[in-house]
Parts: structure tokens; sequence; C-alpha cells
């Protein structure tokens, strides 16, 4: 079968960016899928399947970071973590409703 | 950033003599609080913010592993602290292991930037064997520190 490499470009919007809770749904969705899948900014390429990875990117709001995908089911894994991020990880159970001040 | 700009080396515990999650989380609250690390917030608080976020998710990630962490409000200088266990700790880990090593982090609510940096610094360090091996191995408060001050300087080389 094919072994399509896929990819897309998407930012975090977030206001507290991809901290643990939702990089560990990202890991999560990724695990799910057979293909090898990558995710990097502008100096780091990590293992989009490895949660102690992801940690690493430090993405804060407005980061920009490409996801890569390599193997049979490339593009619905680019998809579906595309959609994780897209809905700011609102699969999220709700965890808080304290206010939180915006930062500069 | 560096772990020795983020870490209190005097409040580092060795031996943790807890060797449950929300003990040890208590155990090392109370030594930034003794070292007088915590500003005004008390320390019975944060204690219950942070055991309360690990319940809702592990961050015990895996390889004998924790990083407990929380965001809090009456904080208002991001404080990190290590504690190190030679009986390891039951953590509800993703890999069901026990946990010999606690990065303990605490960070004002209105910087999450500087939160999330200060756990990039974390992770990139963690992520290396050796760096893992040396704090299992450690013997003493003084092994940690050397620990951290060997890898900050690996990094940044």
């Amino acid at each position: 079968m094919s072994e399509l490499a896929y990819e897309t470009e998407i930012e975090i919007r977030n206001p507290e960016g991809l901290h643990m809770r939702p990089a560990m749904q990202f890991v999560d969705v990724a695990n799910a899928f057979n293909s090898d899948i990558s995710v990097s900014n502008q100096d780091t390429t990590v293992d989009a399947k490895s949660i102690m990875q992801m940690t690493m990117l430090a993405a804060t709001c407005g980061t920009k970071l490409k996801i890569r995908a390599q193997g049979t089911d490339a593009q619905k894994a680019v998809e579906a973590l595309q959609g994780l991020v897209e809905r700011d990880f609102s699969a999220t159970p709700p965890v808080s409703s304290v206010s939180q001040k915006k930062s500069d | 950033m560096k772990m020795s700009d983020i870490i209190c080396s005097d409040a580092i515990v060795f031996p943790l003599t807890s060797t449950d999650r929300n003990a040890v989380i208590e155990e090392l609250i109370l030594s930034l609080h003794k070292k007088k690390k915590l500003g005004k917030a008390d320390p019975a608080v944060l204690i219950k913010a942070m055991t309360k976020r690990e319940s809702e998710a592990s961050t015990g990630i895996g390889k004998g592993v924790a990083v407990p962490h929380v965001k809090h409000a009456d904080i208002s200088k991001l404080v990190a602290v290590v504690g190190c266990s030679t009986t390891g700790i039951d953590f509800s880990s993703l890999d069901k292991q026990p946990v010999y090593t606690v990065f303990l982090l605490i960070s004002p609510v209105s910087n999450p930037d500087k939160h999330l940096q200060a756990m990039e610094t974390i992770f990139k360090n963690l992520q290396k064997d050796d760096f893992r091996r040396f704090l299992r191995q450690a013997q003493s408060v003084k092994d940690i520190v050397e620990a951290i001050k060997d890898a900050d300087a690996d990094l940044s080389e």
C-alpha cells in the first residue's frame, strides 16, 4: 500500500499554549494512528507520540507548528490532529472556569 | 533558561520520605515554604490545588519521572524544586511504574509563556538518559545539585 507523507501547518491559539494536558491529548490522538508522526517548530522536530518530546516544544500561544505524518493513515492522522488544535483542544473535560488575565 | 535559574537548590529534598503522590507533593511544597520561596502564598492552598490538578491527569510521564505543576494566582514568581526517592513513589504514572525523581513547578497565572519555557527546559533535560540516571543514583542533595549544574552546562554548550 502507499506510504504517503502528509503535512500541514497549525497555529496554537489557546492562551496558555500547548501545555501538558493539551499535549497529552495530542499524544493520545497521535497514538491512535499507525503512521509515524512528527511535529516541528522552527528549531526542533519531535515525535508526536511521546509526551516527553511534545512538552519540549514549548509551543506558546501563536506558535506555528508543522505536523507531518508518514504511513498508510497519514492523511487521517494529520486531519485528526489539526482538528484537535483548531478546536482549541475543546474535547477536554472542563477543568477550570477561573478567569485568567491575559499576559502580554 | 537554565534549570538552576528556576530550581531552589536549598529546598531540594533527598531522600523523599513519602511514598505516595499526594504526600510527596506536600513534602516538596512544604520544603519550598520552609525556605520562604512561596512569597505570601499559603502552602496548604497550593498543595490542594496541585493534588487536584494531579488527580485530573497524572504528570507521571514515564521513565521514573513525574512533573507535578500548577499555575496559581497567589504566586508571583515561578519556582521549582526537585525531590528524589530511593524507594519509589506510586504516582499513577502513564507507564504504571514507580517514580523516583519529582520535578515540582509552581507558576504565576499571569505568565503562561514562562511556564511553558520552564517545562521545556525541564523536559529537554529529562529526555537525556544520563541526566535521569544521575538523579536516580544521587546519594545526597549535593549530587542532585551537581547533576543539574552539569546538565545545564551540557545543554548550553
